[in-house]
């Protein structure tokens, strides 16, 4: 319903008599008129079909609501499903600081009246930096995606070389990303892995390596959940080719794993998202940066590097751009790859969560993963027709479950866990066509003991069931 | 009730709350968090848990966290907090090219609901029928805003989305066997410069139109660009200076003609909503930053996104997955023969998306062309204000109207004054307002850019201008005050030195004790 002179609350300065006076006061008669540079021809003559409006704000609440209703949560349900998105805590002062109206819709003002969001970002840089033992972090990028598909074009541009080698046990979303991230300035070499182990095949890596490899990109943990312990061979063969050690990371892991810098990684990614961010169906994603401060890593980045200075009077910090000019908004095509809004305001929360939890949270909270996820793949490993973990190494959070010698489909199992209220591990057999019917679990320290037994349980009987089919 | 009297500027001090930084609040031993405890029978069947790392995989020292008692972390964000200009506390025009407009509340209660916040990107799709119903409807309403026939909502930003455009046009042409001939993408001066840089990285030479005296893109410049070699066009309309190409459709002709496709930047679409589309001037591909427009919240520099679309021609090639709806159920279709893959991970950022939805479903159709005509009546009336300011002006387009912001310049208040636009920023500071210049390079002298949006009132506009017209006043009488300022901000003149030299500059605190010498 269209009422002419119709007032929106969003909307001020559509009372009539406002209207009226700010026309006069432009000189025009009606606001058609300052639309004069649109020619007839490119005018949208029709009408946008869109529902009709719900204007009250209270109808709106119901009509959203009455949508979400049809979604059923990790809340609701027991959830085993990671794969790059993974259920942690999140503090209640995490949620608090990214709700508030001064960061949420801050944007781009100088660091005068915008001190804070320099500052807070400046803050999770060197938290960051801490976690991952290095000197230079950027502010956020979108995700894990684009920061790995980014620091795979740092390391060809830092070389002058043109390929990168990456594992076969790569997620295969990322390598989609990368492949399209790269294409066609760099080319993807794939590097084969130990079916037993899932490590990565050392031999066959030595053998593809070349003076045209820029680097080798590896997450730890891998996206199938195990740890790659060759890390620093890895790095030894890369640098002795005169390339780059590029790794991916989940910084929560790093409270007791050895950060990826200590074991020769020249550039580090990854995604924070598990450091505060809810799993928003895939949307509290931020991606990092990492590296030592040289001149010829940091020269580099596309991102925003935000960096702490004096100001005119004593002892206040000021902040700004490091090498501004480096950037796309510095100079457009000349700068390097491209920025824009990406993920500041998770950047912010990472910070915060990294703050609350200090070094012995981080220290408990690995350990608490490692002990729940053991104590999942122990149990698991009882039920007779599963094999787990798939790979003979050591794990994090997430393993792979293998259930080929079950007689289902991790479809048809998950299908039954749902009417268990569980969310089963994410099917792989797409993805990884070679492993057949297996699956990835994630088992962080938001499971209890309960949630794991609950799990356990459910599944012994959906298989029980499924041998007694003909 | 009208006032003929001018509007009083604020007397506005900022926060200051010389707050150190956080590594400064350190004190051993003190706990912000703790840890969910392990249940003892699972202590007891798998001992440690950490035993089972291999040595060399083992951190040798703790990560050199700062220890802080919970309190004392809140109070410190939120002191930082009150260091910020967020939209909701300022008239906050002065951001041109951003769009910053007012982001309901209601919306964030609806983000912030479980439903949305607890949900994993991999849970199968009959569980989250709600989620996918909500990004099926924006990418339906997508359509009917653009004229365009289908929406990827898997952009995180506008960049992302201009690099997924280059990516399409590029597979396009791969396709047809004509992507090594086709080697150069054309944009303009006055276009993001992302629409250059997002192009390069898929290898294209960037082409770039500079304006004619109109300060529109030279058709001519384009004509003489254009060749075999061309893969397309990427463009804003209006450009960051507020004028409307009125030549856009030929525009697109011309590198139609001549094998390119079309990719239409609207990132900020606000002035025309309902007016002018895509489809109408022949652009095969589109995007709408979701954080602008269309009332998401900017989150100091994002979560955002940039929802794409493209024409049927194109559908095969947008990123995957694509969220479908078969009559009775929506899914996720990964069934796109020539998808150029991924841009983002999983399906995009979908409390972005429900913000969204829920502001254009508060507006509706008719609402959402009340909301360009109002952002356009908003930017021509401060337009006429800022006309009449001395030392202001704004280049091209004379005695022409703008659509949704302008770029001015104080070229003229400079050379007189000697009173640059970062001078001026900074003092209106003093007043609770941003005032952004321009993207670089600056090819108008001394740019500012405002761009009021529909969402302030009359009132506000006039106590923004009441603002700059201190400010002017101040630059003609007394420039060494506007010189200095601020002086009611957070800090004061920042020595900007530093950050271009290796030796000097800090990204993390590590970085400045080592290169600064200072004890922490």
């Amino acid at each position: 319903m269209s009422k002419k002179n119709f007032v929106h609350p969003y909307i001020p300065n559509s009372v009539p008599e406002v209207k009226t006076a700010m026309l006069q006061e432009i000189g025009i008669s009606d606001i058609g008129e300052l639309y004069a540079d649109i020619p007839e021809t490119l005018r949208f003559e029709g009408e946008m079909k869109l529902p009709e409006p719900i204007h009250s704000e209270y109808a709106l609440k119901r009509h959203v609501e009455k949508i979400l209703e049809k979604n059923r949560t990790c809340s609701e349900n027991i959830n085993f499903l990671g794969g790059g998105c993974w259920q942690h805590y999140v503090p209640a002062i995490c949620d608090e600081i990214n709700g508030r109206s001064e960061f949420l819709t801050a944007y781009a003002g100088e660091p005068y009246e915008d001190h804070g969001r320099f500052q807070s970002l400046f803050e999770y840089e060197s938290l960051m930096g801490e976690l991952l033992d290095m000197d230079v972090v950027n502010v956020p990028t979108y995700d894990w995606y684009q920061a790995c598909s980014t620091a795979v074009r740092m390391s060809g541009r830092i070389t002058g070389r043109e390929e990168i080698l990456i594992p076969d046990t790569i997620s295969p979303d990322r390598l989609a990303m990368i492949k399209n991230y790269c294409h066609p300035v760099m080319r993807i070499t794939m590097v084969s892995y130990d079916p037993e182990t899932g490590l990565m095949d050392l031999n066959d890596f030595k053998a593809k390596i070349s003076d045209h490899t820029a680097g080798v990109y590896f997450e730890n943990p891998t996206y199938l959940g195990f740890i790659e312990e060759q890390g620093q061979a890895i790095s030894d063969i890369v640098h002795a080719a005169g390339a780059l050690s590029v790794v991916g990371v989940d910084p929560i892991s790093l409270g007791l794993i050895r950060p990826p810098s200590q074991y020769g990684a020249d550039i580090v990614c990854g995604d924070i998202q598990g450091l505060g961010m809810h799993l928003n169906y895939g949307g509290g994603h931020a991606g990092f940066i990492a590296s030592r401060d040289e001149e010829k890593f940091v020269m580099e980045y596309p991102s925003r590097l935000f960096g702490i200075t004096k100001t005119s009077v004593e002892g206040e910090y000021g902040f700004g751009d490091v090498a501004y000019d480096r950037t796309s908004f510095g100079v457009r095509e000349k700068g390097k790859e491209f920025v824009g809004t990406h993920s500041a305001l998770w950047g912010i929360t990472a910070g915060v969560y990294l703050s609350l939890m200090g070094p012995q949270g981080m220290q408990e909270l690995n350990q608490v993963i490692l002990q729940k996820s053991q104590y999942a793949v122990q149990r698991l490993s009882e039920i007779p027709g599963i094999k787990v973990p798939r790979f003979k190494s050591v794990h994090f959070k997430e393993f792979v479950v293998d259930f080929n010698q079950t007689g289902l489909s991790v479809r048809e199992i998950n299908q039954t866990l749902r009417q268990h209220r569980i969310f089963g591990g994410k099917d792989l057999s797409h993805e990884f066509p070679d492993l057949g019917q297996c699956a990835l679990y994630c088992v962080t320290e938001i499971h209890s003991q309960e949630d794991i037994d609950t799990m356990i349980t459910a599944l012994q009987k959906c298989l029980q069931k499924g041998k007694k089919k003909p | 009730m009208t006032t003929a009297k001018k509007t009083k500027v604020r007397k506005f001090h900022q926060a200051k709350w010389d707050e150190p930084i956080i590594f400064e609040l350190n004190t051993k031993g003190e706990r912000g968090l703790l840890v969910p405890e392990v249940e003892q029978e699972i202590e007891d069947r798998v001992g440690d848990g950490v035993s089972a790392l291999p040595s060399h995989m083992i951190r040798q020292e703790p990560p050199a966290l700062p220890e802080i008692s919970q309190m004392r972390v809140l109070k410190h964000y939120l002191r930082l907090s009150q260091h910020c200009l967020g939209a909701d506390f300022n008239v906050d025009i002065g951001q041109g090219t951003c769009t910053i407009k007012y982001n309901p509340k209601i919306n964030e209660v609806l983000a912030s609901s479980p439903k949305v916040t607890e949900l994993h990107p991999s849970q199968d799709d009959s569980t989250v029928q709600g989620a996918l119903e909500i990004m099926y409807k924006i990418d339906t309403f997508l359509r009917e805003i653009s004229g365009l026939d289908y929406f990827s909502l898997q952009p995180g930003g506008g960049s992302a989305a201009i690099l997924a455009m280059a990516s399409i046009i590029q597979a396009y042409h791969e396709y047809r066997r004509e992507a090594e001939q086709r080697d150069e993408i054309i944009t303009t001066i006055f276009s993001h410069p992302s629409d250059a840089a997002a192009a390069a990285v898929k290898g294209y030479k960037i082409i770039t139109l500079y304006q004619n005296e109109d300060g529109l893109p030279d058709m001519e410049a384009l004509k003489a660009a254009v060749s075999e070699r061309t893969a397309g066009l990427l463009i804003t309309n209006p450009e960051d200076t507020g004028i409307f190409n009125p030549h856009i459709k030929e525009f697109n002709r011309i590198v139609h003609e001549a094998g390119g496709l079309c990719g239409y930047d609207q990132a900020n679409a606000n002035g025309i909503l309902g007016m002018t589309r895509a489809k109408e001037a022949d652009f095969d591909m589109c995007f709408f930053n979701l954080h602008k427009t269309f009332a998401s919240p900017h989150g100091c520099g994002g979560p955002g996104l940039g929802a794409l679309g493209a024409t049927s021609a194109l559908r095969d090639y947008l990123p995957v997955p694509l969220v479908d709806f078969d009559g009775s159920r929506y899914f996720l279709n990964y069934e796109l023969p020539h998808t150029i893959g991924k841009v983002r991970g999983f399906q995009g950022v979908f409390p972005v998306m429900l913000r969204a939805y829920a502001w254009i479903m508060s507006l509706g159709a008719e609402g959402l062309k009340e909301v360009a005509r109002v952002a356009v009546l908003n930017n021509n009336y401060i337009l006429t204000k800022i006309k009449k300011l001395r030392g202001a002006e704004a280049p091209y387009a004379t005695g022409r109207h703008r659509i949704e912001q302008v770029r001015y310049s104080w070229e003229k208040l400079y050379r007189e004054t000697g009173v640059t636009t970062e001078d001026i920023t900074l003092r209106l500071a003093d007043f609770g307002f941003h005032l952004w210049s321009s993207h670089h390079p600056f090819v108008v002298p001394e740019p500012f850019t405002i761009e009021p949006t529909e969402s302030y009132s009359k009132a506000e506009l006039d106590e923004y201008f009441s603002g700059l017209e201190q400010v002017v006043e101040e630059a003609y009488s007394d420039p060494e005050k506007v010189k200095n300022a601020p002086y009611n901000s957070v800090v004061h003149r920042i020595d900007h030195s530093t950050l271009d030299d290796p030796e000097k500059w800090a990204i993390t605190w590590r970085a400045y004790l080592k290169k600064h010498g200072e004890k922490s």
